[in-house]
């Protein structure tokens, strides 16, 4: 696995506004077909780290890399179309709109020509309907049907769906979970498997022990904007992945570390912990 | 927990047809109609009855269906109620009292709508205020000036226009000497926004952005665009509708037009737009315009008080919210419920 070139990896990326560093030095990998959980309590850089990969932020210092060429993201839709989509926790759909308008919406399809162009309701909602169905939520059958009356779990999927058909291969998924029943964070996990199946990257950020151990291959702990551990699937046992995340003992000596060595080492964290 | 389940299965039951944002409205405007026939007698439902509703409603309509469109994306427009006056004015002005020609006088007219209609749209994109607040404030600046244009130019808050009989038949006839030319005008602006926005891709955009800005601007949605081409849409029609009142009663007076700004507002929640945005249609603008525009005229053919009128429009706004309110309700009940 660590031979193959990453689809998207991170090189010693700082983020700072102006004087405050929120990211130091963060270096991560994730290849195709592979979950990497991004645990990490509020205020950690999570939401930093994640707007720095879509395009919202430029990273201060540092590289990013798709494929193992540099790239940089001027705007969000920069990274859109080098495929990196990130889906937040309501799931950019909208309530009030159809299934299918809502699966199209700025993408819309169209039948007809020049100025008479108009929009093709069957053919978006059969693309829609199917690319959802895919994605093993057969319960929505009918493009028609309002996004605002389906649950949680379906809306959140709907949004996976989206951005897999419209040529994501970096998935972000921020808390997808966060709001979730047992049921309907079942749902969304299946839709992240499914994802993994299908060869994208997919940084799946959550609080959740259940949810991180179900999908994920690859952890990072971020505590104050550094990478505090890096450990692989099987690496750690789930008490010490659940004591990480809950702000526990091992995340109390992680943070003191870390602070400890950023000031007698002029700001640069350790190498995270294995 | 047991009301919750009550109420989504009740919700259920109403089907598709409840599901459409005009289902209200034209139960609505069914039992006005009745109402008013039923009070007003042959007359209301003849031809003088149909002639002076269909009147109102035109004049109204062809306001209140870009500010439809406003409302579904999220905006509100109160800036028409001057735009109307100033355009008339400015017609009035470049052909009457200085006498050119008289589609050079409609352009300008027209561009004036067009004018205002960007400046809000700009200030509505660049800048965090409220549209209520932005559009607010540019009416009571375009009132300001054309008032102060008027008196400066032409000494006069009120200028009169003669049009020639083909402009005079095009924008300001009475046909049968009951049914105003601005009918037909109603029927082809509802025919242009109905393509708008249910037939075109951009209508997609439309209820996009009053769903939920930022992911119609990560959707790749010119929302920037979209929304001043909508303030401009509105400014265009109000400004239609003050050449159109020229031209019918060829004066231009500095002080008409304030009364669009809630009428048009009320046909477009009348006609089951949320106020919020996101959802609502061309055909509940249409019908909401109708009903607004028959218990306005109704009044005079029932004999009954005007002061009625305005207690039955009163009453019908706030069942059309309440009914919009629940509608939300219904499609969003499933989104939040949590395992």
């Amino acid at each position: 696995m660590s031979d193959k070139t990453p689809i998207i990896e991170l090189r010693k990326v700082d983020k700072s506004f102006g004087p405050i560093d929120v990211l130091h030095e963060i270096s991560l990998k994730v290849h195709e077909g592979e979950v990497l959980c991004l645990l990490g309590d509020n205020g950690a850089g999570k939401s930093t780290l994640i707007k720095t990969l879509a395009g919202v932020h430029a990273p201060t210092r540092g590289e990013i890399l798709m494929d193992g060429n540099p790239v940089s993201f001027a705007r969000p839709k920069d990274a859109q179309e080098a495929g990196i989509a990130t889906v937040h926790q309501f799931g950019g759909t909208f309530p009030l709109m159809s299934i299918g308008r809502s699966f199209f919406a700025g993408v819309e399809p169209t039948k007809g020509f020049g100025p008479f162009r108009v929009y093709d309701r069957k053919k978006a909602n059969e693309i829609a309907v199917k690319a959802v169905q895919d994605f093993g939520i057969t319960r929505i059958d009918d493009g028609d049907r309002l996004v605002g009356g389906l649950s949680g779990g379906e809306r959140q999927s709907l949004a996976i769906a989206r951005a897999v058909h419209f040529g994501a291969r970096v998935l972000i998924l921020d808390e997808p979970t966060a709001a979730l029943g047992v049921k309907q964070a079942a749902h969304v996990l299946r839709i992240v498997n499914e994802a993994k199946r299908r060869g994208l990257a997919v940084i799946f950020i959550t609080h959740q022990v259940m949810h991180a151990m179900a999908v994920g291959d690859h952890f990072a702990v971020l505590i104050r904007g550094a990478i505090a551990a890096d450990f692989r699937k099987g690496e750690k046992s789930r008490e010490e992945i659940a004591d990480l995340m809950a702000g526990g003992e091992s995340m109390a000596d992680l943070e003191a570390n870390i602070e400890g060595y950023m000031e007698t080492h002029e700001g640069h964290p350790p190498a995270p912990a294995r | 927990m047991s009301l919750n389940t009550d109420r989504q299965s009740s919700g259920m039951s109403f089907g598709n047809l409840a599901r459409r944002p005009e289902a209200g409205s034209f139960v609505g405007l069914v039992l006005v109609y009745a109402f008013f026939a039923i009070m007003g007698g042959a007359v209301f439902m003849g031809a003088p009855g149909w002639s002076s509703w269909l009147n109102i409603a035109a004049e109204v309509g062809i306001v209140a269906l870009p500010v439809g469109l406003l409302m579904i994306a999220g905006e509100l427009d109160i800036s028409v109620g001057s735009v109307i006056p100033a355009s008339q004015m400015t017609t009035a002005i470049v052909s009457g009292y200085f006498g050119l020609p008289v589609l050079l006088g409609i352009g300008c007219g027209l561009g004036v709508g067009l004018l205002v209609g960007f400046v809000n749209g700009y200030l509505v994109t660049r800048t965090t205020i409220p549209s209520l607040i932005i559009t607010i404030g540019t009416m009571f600046a375009v009132m300001g000036l054309t008032l102060g244009f008027a008196v400066l130019i032409a000494g006069s808050t009120s200028v009169f226009l003669v049009p020639g009989p083909a402009t005079k038949l095009i924008l300001g006839t009475f046909l049968l000497g009951m049914f105003n030319v601005s009918i037909f005008w109603w029927v082809a602006f509802a025919v242009c926004v109905f393509y708008l926005l249910h037939v075109s891709p951009a209508g997609n955009w439309v209820f996009a952005l009053g769903g939920d800005r930022e992911s119609a601007r990560n959707a790749g949605i010119p929302t920037s665009r979209l929304t001043i081409g909508l303030y401009m849409l509105s400014g265009f029609a109000a400004a239609f509708v003050g050449v159109l009142q020229l031209m019918t009663y060829q004066n231009a007076q500095v002080a008409t037009g304030q009364s669009f700004i809630f009428n048009s507002i009320m046909c477009v929640v009348i006609g089951g737009v949320l106020l919020t945005g996101g959802s609502g249609s061309v055909i509940g603008i249409v019908i909401g315009t109708a009903t607004f525009a028959i218990v306005n005229q109704g009044v005079f053919f029932s004999g009954l008080d005007p002061n009625v009128g305005s207690v039955i429009i009163g009453v019908l706004l706030l069942a059309a919210v309440l009914s919009n309110d629940g509608f939300r309700a219904l499609a969003l009940k499933y989104s939040t419920r949590k395992g």
